[in-house]
């Protein structure tokens, strides 16, 4: 391990005693775990788009070095400038928003991708961490008896960023949203009633979107019913957990995920599943359950409710995208284009997701001599 | 905004850090301090639930990982099935032969139809198709297109690379239609016996005619008796045969005696079943079974068989061949005149007709005709085949026809039935229906005469074989036994015409325990200089059994026999009593 004193008072000596290196260490592993598994789902996908079949790989190798920089970047940050990070990245966020509705680029019936200086960003990627930290400040605020109606100021920006994203549409991403807000308006000091009327709106939001935006309806229609549509992703990714068993094909050796189309991006897990079987995948499954339950359990003691309520956003977030992914890769749920937190193929996604966790780094790491 | 937010919320930690120095009134910084201790409290209970609802959640996802991973859920099939031949259900069932060699198939391929209502340009539409599709014509296209009908189809069986070529025209108005075609591996070699379908996958002629039904309800593939090494060889020598004595078609025929079961069946010139709208009528024309010939000398095998078998006659018993015949206005001549008194063994193997006649005469016209009947000479044969002529014979049976029938003359049967009847001569005396499908059952058949008769058979047709007309036909060892047939053909006006011969030669080997009998005719051969001008059996067609019969006997497993050892000489010595002494296999 790095010879790090304790008395050691630089950024990065306080940093190394402070952080949470356990959380840290479980990120960096499954962001090696990301890579490896690009390397053995990807070159069929490459290869079946004309591309050269290390393509995904390369590219992926190289975001994941600067994602890691940008999470341990942010993890130095005190928690002000935490807070001035998430409000300055929420307004560039909304900004994107609105330019990605105004000249983004429609793919797959929806827009969400935006092409800034050559890079291809989807905004709604970052708005969930700024989001959550920047909701985490009115909540908190708010609660302890400052002078600002935080409620209300949360509860519109919560509103301002559901009706862009709904506007793309991403139902997806606005669910992860509404569920970060809900979250927090519940460890905020939510009334029981409010909570189940809330409960019940959420329910009625689903329905709604069922029956408003036909691409969810097809997708739920099909998972009730496999046989009113097409599944094919789902029931290869259930041959490929299938043709793994326990102990998995062995690396390279797989064949179902040949004809997984998405098998280095959302349905990474079933790759996994395949090539190095079941136990891998209840070790994915762990770290990330590892990386939330800690999380909670290390804000649980502190005594500043930003930190909780910003931290649990943030782990709320990340536990729920991982589990959505591995839910519908799992056919439990229907199918909703989600990331698999560091292990997927994917750019702003691998990006928004290092800010997020960087700042979750930040907000949870002990500060015995004051809350800097 | 913003910094007035973030600077109150400084402030607020700062005051509740350093409670102690905190110095407001009283009861506020109570009401603080209780609403602090409230939040957090609920706060920390509520980050309790949510992580509660977080493990439970990430537990199913596990749990789901174990059932999807370990467990095997029998609706979500386990990997790739290879999907077996026999389940694959096909329009029409495969055919193969006695060795399970492919010999008809269904595979899928793109038709090209159009909706003419729906074409926009007709002109630009027809030549773009024809440009790419060279076996259509641009104008046979537009007219088609020019149909008042809202369904026309423009072509039947495209390759993929049409089928690609014609998508990337991007036509609006074509339809791909997927159908099954019948494809004949095999191409020419079983025309006959196949048949062929119409492009709708009915079946239009020979077994695809005929079991049709049966080809489109089973799903397991049609076995035939045909072997297609057997149909190789007879076809080669066949084709090679019509070549060398430049003749206008030929049959062949394989029969294995001891079933009925026919193991080649060639009729030249023939066609290509999987384009069989090209074919002529002649090639279309099976000569084996449809086709009824005067089959000549070979019917002296039933004439002598018949007559042992009554005891009309006894192979010693003489009758006299000294000159013609004469019948009413008829002369009955010999070939090979000898201009003597003839034995039964004789008249067949010098191939008497005035002896023959002679014999015939001794049985009557009752016995003759009863006997062909039992031989199924009178009526079309019963082979699965739905092109089977009509045996020709006269309407009143004549005395003078009862002669000339002896001999092979005034009786039109098709070969398949002379095979058979042949068949049921050298085999112990038992007749089977002739047929071209394999049956895993033993086949029944009729006796019609007796062992000792069809021994009899056995030796005359050996010795003919060795001294009389069928030399050409020996094949060293295989113990070949047979007899030609030269038949003249019945002009337009209904006379004979002199130099248009059907020659042919029937043979059956081992002799000594028959196993196959193996028939080869020419139409219309012409003799060569090798053959001295002649274009009878024995020197066209007799030459091509022999040729089958060294080639196929290996591949079947029959040894050659020494044809001096004692037991053959035994088994098929036969006594020519006139000349005092006894003619063996040398």
């Amino acid at each position: 391990m790095i010879n790090i004193a304790r008395n050691d008072t630089s950024i990065l000596g306080r940093w190394w005693w402070e952080v949470d290196r356990w959380t840290l260490m479980a990120i960096v592993t499954l962001a090696g775990f990301g890579v490896m598994l690009t390397l053995f789902a990807s070159p069929s996908v490459a290869e079946r788009i004309g591309a050269d079949p290390l393509l995904f790989v390369r590219k992926q190798a190289t975001l994941i070095v600067p994602a890691l920089v940008i999470m341990v970047s942010v993890s130095l940050l005190n928690l002000r400038n935490i807070r001035r990070l998430a409000i300055g990245l929420l307004g560039i966020t909304v900004l994107l928003l609105l330019a990605t509705l105004a000249f983004g680029a429609e793919i797959k019936g929806a827009t969400r991708w935006i092409s800034v200086g050559g890079v291809t960003i989807q905004p709604s990627e970052l708005a969930k961490p700024a989001f959550a930290v920047v909701a985490a400040t009115f909540f908190s605020a708010s609660r302890l008896g400052e002078d600002i109606p935080g409620y209300t100021m949360a509860g519109g920006l919560y509103m301002v960023l559901l009706t862009l994203l709904l506007l793309q549409p991403d139902v997806g991403q606005a669910f992860v949203l509404s569920a970060i807000w809900f979250t927090q308006f519940f460890l905020a000091g939510l009334p029981m009633v409010l909570v189940i009327v809330l409960a019940i709106i959420s329910v009625l939001g689903l329905i709604s979107a069922y029956f408003v935006f036909p691409h969810v309806q097809s997708r739920i229609d099909r998972f009730l019913d496999p046989a009113s549509g097409d599944n094919y992703q789902v029931e290869q990714a259930m041959e490929a957990f299938q043709n793994g068993g326990i102990m998995g094909t062995g690396p390279g050796e797989g064949v179902v995920k040949n004809s997984l189309p998405d098998g280095h991006a959302d349905f990474i897990l079933a790759v996994a599943g395949e090539e190095f079987g079941l136990l891998f995948c209840l070790l994915i499954v762990g770290i990330y359950a590892f990386v939330v339950l800690r999380g909670f359990a290390r804000v649980l003691n502190r005594n500043d409710l930003f930190v909780v309520l910003a931290a649990t956003g943030l782990l709320v977030q990340f536990g729920l995208q991982a589990l959505v992914n591995m839910a519908s890769t799992l056919n439990l749920i229907p199918t909703k284009g989600m990331t698999l937190p560091f292990l997927s193929y994917g750019g702003s996604s691998l990006i928004a997701l290092a800010l997020g966790m960087g700042m979750l780094l930040a907000i949870t790491r002990t500060r015995p001599g004051g809350q800097r | 905004m913003m910094r007035r937010l973030l600077q109150s919320m400084e402030n607020a930690r700062s005051r509740r850090q350093e409670p102690v120095e905190f110095r407001t009134p009283a009861e506020h910084a109570l009401h603080e301090e209780g609403l602090f201790k409230q939040a957090i409290e609920t706060g920390r209970t509520r980050v309790l639930i949510t992580g509660a609802v977080m493990a439970l959640a990430f537990a199913v996802v596990g749990i789901r990982l174990i059932d999807v991973t370990a467990f095997n859920n029998p609706s979500e099939p386990r990997v790739t099935h290879a999907v077996s031949a026999s389940t694959v259900k096909k329009e029409r069932a495969d055919i193969v032969d006695r060795n399970g060699t492919l010999v008809a198939t269904a595979l899928k391929t793109v038709g090209l139809s159009a909706d003419p209502k729906k074409i926009m340009d007709i002109q630009e539409a027809a030549s773009k198709l024809a440009a790419v599709l060279p076996d259509l014509s641009a104008a046979d296209i537009a007219r088609k297109l020019s149909s008042d009908s809202r369904f026309v189809w423009l072509h039947r069986k495209l390759t993929p690379y049409q089928q690609w070529e014609v998508n990337r025209l991007g036509i609006p108005g074509l339809d791909f239609r997927t159908q099954e075609t019948r494809v004949y591996p095999q191409g020419n070699l079983m025309s006959h016996v196949l048949g062929f379908t119409s492009i709708d996958n009915n079946g239009l002629a020979g077994i695809e005619k005929k079991l049709d039904q049966t080809l489109r309800s089973s799903t397991q593939p049609l076995k035939l008796s045909v072997d297609v090494r057997l149909q190789h060889i007879m076809r080669q020598e066949l084709q090679a045969a019509v070549t060398e004595f430049d003749a206008i078609g030929a049959t062949g025929i394989i029969m294995d005696v001891n079933n009925g079961e026919i193991l080649s069946m060639v009729s030249l010139p023939d066609f290509d079943p999987n384009d069989a709208g090209k074919a002529t009528d002649d090639s279309r024309f099976n000569r084996a079974t449809l086709g009824v010939y005067e089959l000549g000398s070979t019917f002296k095998i039933f004439n002598t068989a018949v007559a042992l078998d009554t005891g009309t006659a006894k192979l010693s018993s003489q009758f006299d061949a000294t000159k013609p015949l004469r019948v009413g206005r008829f002369a009955i001549r010999d070939y090979h005149a000898k201009n003597r008194w003839l034995s039964v063994s004789e008249i067949f193997i010098y191939s008497s007709n005035i002896g023959s006649a002679r014999i015939a005469n001794e049985l009557g016209t009752a016995s003759q005709r009863e006997f062909l009947a039992k031989l199924g000479f009178l009526t079309p044969s019963s082979i699965e085949l739905p092109e089977v002529g009509q045996p020709l014979y006269p309407k009143v049976w004549r005395p003078v026809n009862t002669m000339t029938i002896s001999y092979g003359h005034g009786l039109a049967v098709s070969p398949i039935q002379l095979v058979s009847g042949v068949s049921a001569m050298v085999n112990g005396g038992t007749f089977y229906q002739p047929t071209l499908v394999r049956s895993d059952t033993d086949r029944n058949g009729e006796r019609i005469i007796s062992e000792s008769t069809s021994n009899a058979i056995r030796k005359l047709m050996r010795l003919n074989n060795i001294e009389g007309s069928g030399k050409a036909s020996n094949a060293k060892g295989y113990l070949v036994g047979g007899k030609t047939g030269t038949a003249e053909k019945v002009g337009a006006r209904g006379t004979y015409r002199k130099k248009d011969l059907i020659s042919s030669y029937v043979a059956a080997f081992p002799m000594n325990a028959p196993r196959y009998v193996v028939y080869v005719n020419l139409d219309e051969p012409r003799g060569t200089k090798k053959t001295f001008g002649y274009a009878t059996g024995g020197w066209v067609a007799a030459p091509a059994v022999s040729q089958v019969i060294k080639q196929m006997a290996p591949m079947l497993g029959i040894p050659p026999q020494d044809p001096e050892s004692p037991e053959i000489r035994q088994a098929l010595a036969i006594k020519l009593p006139n000349q005092g002494k006894t003619l063996a296999s040398f």
